[in-house]
């Protein structure tokens, strides 16, 4: 058989083509189920890093269901509707045209209760996200992690480290008169007992602007529920 | 087939690339991936790991069908087969190694533009037994990873005075002298530049050690 003819050349990538895409769909979902369990206690164990909690990817589960005691799903204006919380994609959510469902997570340990709500927005070069806590007055920052895809090391890449996320704890979201301020990222540092403001990174402002709207945008979308 | 498997010219496959035809440092064909992920030993081993498995499973394959495949279109019908097994192997680590896959991230995608694996296709696997090319395969994904190893060891322990083992995790190694006696790591180890130069330094060590490999003018 003459392996250079038009014929057989097309006849061989044919059933290359086809014998491939059998292989690989076959592989990706057997393994479909496991990855999604790496993703979801990697979503987990997130959520609790914002209350403070440190926890290992094996124990991300046990601790989830132990201490998250109610996930709530709420539409835009604040009010509960029925939906799992845990599985909503937000970034999708604030993109969609139509009825928006945004996720709160509710924390309780000791009688203290937490509110997590997810953030995503835009890093330098590309996405940033994370979780920000609240206590029980829906208003004072108990805690906030925020993690990013490809941020310049040493610079935008220091938003997922400690001494970034802990000058979040105790600033507040709403002032006096109850009026939304956010917490901005100011340049140059913030002032000393200042409520809505925290330390920028130096040579990272693009970074510490995504995180500032991040918060501005997110928050204001709970606004409703968390006055109400 | 009369020659043994482990005969002196099969063995001479493997044995050849870690040191007289290492890939990266003699033919110095897949340094871009080599600055990018040899930060820490866990991930330069894993994706050694990575890229034995595709250069051996994909010179088996292509040595199988070396008589079958339309010449015209044999560089296509490579490309398939190596990017099939990069996507099985991504799929596999996300699966069971998360964390690695998750810092190893776009690298283990782009082990289909490894020049090595090309290579060793074009040059070796279409013209030769699937045992031979199995073990030119194992060699050469055995001399990119050993170079990978070696270099992320040295990038590891003076950038960030830890060693990352698979299996086993960090070990502090220079960390306490560092809190004791103001000794700094050295950042610039973490950057990829540092990891050309600690290559560098192999080649000039390897060829030093190695006449063979100086070129005469």
């Amino acid at each position: 058989m003459d392996v250079n003819s038009n014929k057989y050349t097309i006849g061989f990538s044919l059933v290359m083509v086809v014998i491939v895409a059998l292989i690989l769909a076959f592989a990706s979902e057997s393994l479909k189920p496991m990855q999604k369990k790496n993703v979801e206690r990697e979503k987990m164990q997130n959520i609790l890093q914002s209350v403070g909690l440190t926890v290992t990817r094996d124990d991300a589960r046990e601790n989830f269901n132990k201490f998250i005691t109610e996930q709530i799903v709420l539409n835009e204006k604040g009010e509960k509707v029925d939906g799992l919380a845990f599985e909503i994609d937000i970034l999708k959510e604030y993109k969609s045209g139509g009825q928006k469902n945004f996720p709160i997570f509710i924390y309780e340990n000791n009688g203290a209760k937490k509110y997590i709500i997810p953030l995503v927005g835009k890093g330098l070069w590309g996405p940033i996200w994370g979780y920000i806590a609240l206590n029980e007055d829906k208003n004072t920052i108990a805690g906030a992690s925020f993690d990013h895809k490809t941020e310049t090391p040493g610079l935008g890449a220091e938003i997922n480290q400690g001494w970034f996320q802990a000058p979040f704890v105790g600033k507040k979201v709403f002032d006096e008169s109850g009026t939304y301020q956010s917490v901005k990222v100011i340049k140059g540092g913030a002032k000393e007992g200042d409520l809505h403001g925290v330390d920028a990174i130096s040579g990272g402002t693009i970074t510490s602007k995504g995180v500032e709207e991040m918060l501005i945008r997110t928050l204001k979308t709970y606004e409703p529920y968390l006055k109400s | 087939m009369s020659e043994s498997l482990f005969s002196k010219k099969n063995l001479k496959l493997i044995k050849d690339p870690l040191n007289d035809s290492n890939p990266i440092t003699v033919q110095v064909l897949g340094i871009c991936s080599a600055l990018a992920i040899t930060v820490k030993v866990e991930t330069a081993f894993v994706m050694a790991v990575s890229v034995i498995a595709v250069t051996a499973g994909s010179n088996v394959i292509v040595s199988l069908l070396r008589n079958v495949i339309p010449s015209r279109i044999r560089i296509i019908v490579q490309l398939v087969i190596v990017a099939s097994l990069v996507i099985l192997v991504d799929q596999v680590l996300k699966a069971f190694v998360y964390d690695v896959s998750k810092q190893l991230s776009v690298f283990v995608g782009l082990i289909i533009t490894n020049c090595i694996i090309m290579g060793r296709l074009e040059a070796f696997a279409l013209a030769n037994k699937p045992w031979a090319s199995f073990m030119d395969g194992v060699g050469n994904g055995v001399g990119y990873g050993l170079i990978l190893v070696i270099v992320a060891f040295f990038r590891e322990i003076f950038g960030s005075g830890t060693l990352t083992l698979p299996g086993i995790g960090k070990i502090e190694i220079l960390t306490s002298l560092a809190e004791n006696t103001g000794y700094q790591h050295n950042g610039l180890m973490i950057l990829p530049p540092m990891a050309l130069i600690t290559v560098g330094v192999y080649i000039w060590i390897q060829r030093s050690r190695n006449r063979k490999l100086i070129e005469n003018h």
